[in-house]
């Protein structure tokens, strides 16, 4: 199995040659859909090279980097990380609506930025290093 | 470390939320915050996911969110400042003048906050926030993904691969102290500030560890 690497979550796969992934591990993945007019999200679909599509799989790799997000792997190409695109990033940042996160406590219970609003909210990094 | 600002400001509808980039764990990071007694949320970031979204380069650095959930402020150095470049190393101490201008900008940061929550003073308005942000470019993007690459790498017990992808990381983006630093730790508990980077530091030059907050 290939392990995939999103921003916020991990996923395994059968790929082969390369991140070439069935249409169904790439939507329980990415959570983006294989249609015949390309890869589609929500109302959104972005048209696929013919050389990126095959039946019922996509080239998770192509599509991607198509939507600007760095690919990374390993030598052995068994772990892949799909990072979030520069583009995507700066019109999330320069819309000002703070960029929503759930991460866990101390005792790891999830919390989520977006449960505070009403507040005003001091968001703070720190580390032990 | 933001408990009594917190105590004092809660009631006015006011929350910290400490996020501690710590990909060691969170249980490498429980003595700290035992010790903080803190009744914010304390969170434990192991991927710098933070660090991902809101484009972040150092500790500590905080984001000002106001009611609407809107940047109030962009990520800016948290009360930190560079008097501990000219620490004496062998004694690590710094001289009275250094440790009192050091606290006094620490204070004159938390009372900013303090006039943000009481008065909306020092929040920016939509156009001065935009400009402030940091901009993402296609290496920092790379940056980060070959980081959350290199951490799960290390998790795994594949340390060899998971440095090469941090080294990576850190070379794509070398503005981002918390990369270099959180792979030095990774690789041994001290070295975040051992010799190594006291020579990154110097090489900074004129150039700020802490750029101050333009308040």
């Amino acid at each position: 199995m290939t392990k995939i690497l999103t921003s916020t979550a991990e996923h395994e796969v059968a790929a082969r040659d390369g991140l070439w992934v069935s249409a169904t591990d790439a939507e329980r993945a990415i959570g983006w859909t294989l249609k015949p007019e390309g890869m589609c999200r929500a109302d959104v679909c972005v048209p696929m090279p013919a050389a990126a599509v095959g039946r019922n799989e996509v080239d998770l790799a192509a599509f991607w980097s198509k939507l600007g997000g760095p690919v990374v792997a390993t030598d052995t190409h068994d772990v892949w990380a799909l990072g979030g695109p520069a583009s995507e990033r700066n019109a999330a940042l320069e819309g000002l609506e703070a960029p929503d996160f759930t991460l866990p406590d101390i005792d790891g219970v999830p919390r989520t930025l977006s449960a505070l609003r009403g507040k005003k909210v001091f968001l703070a990094t720190w580390a032990s290093w | 470390m933001w408990q009594h600002l917190y105590d004092e400001l809660k009631d006015k509808g006011f929350m910290v939320v400490a996020v501690a980039e710590e990909s060691r764990g969170g249980e490498h990071a429980r003595p700290w915050i035992e010790q903080a007694k803190s009744s914010y949320w304390q969170l434990i970031d192991v991927d710098h996911r933070l660090s991902d979204l809101y484009n972040l380069v150092n500790v500590p650095q905080a984001i000002w969110i106001d009611e609407q959930g809107r940047i109030a402020r962009p990520p800016e150095t948290a009360g930190s400042t560079d008097h501990f470049r000219r620490m004496d190393l062998k004694t690590r101490t710094m001289s009275p003048e250094d440790q009192a201008a050091r606290l006094a900008a620490r204070q004159a940061y938390l009372d900013a906050v303090r006039a943000w929550v009481n008065t909306g003073r020092h929040a920016l308005a939509a156009d001065a926030a935009r400009a402030a942000l940091p901009r993402v470019t296609p290496e920092i993007a790379e940056a980060h993904a070959r980081f959350r690459l290199g951490v799960w790498l290390r998790t795994h017990g594949r340390a060899a691969e998971g440095d090469r992808q941090l080294a990576e990381a850190s070379r794509l983006h070398p503005e981002s102290w918390s990369m270099w630093r959180q792979a030095a730790d990774l690789d041994e508990v001290g070295k975040a500030s051992g010799p190594a980077f006291w020579q990154r530091v110097q090489a900074l030059g004129d150039r700020l560890y802490y750029p101050p907050p333009k308040l």
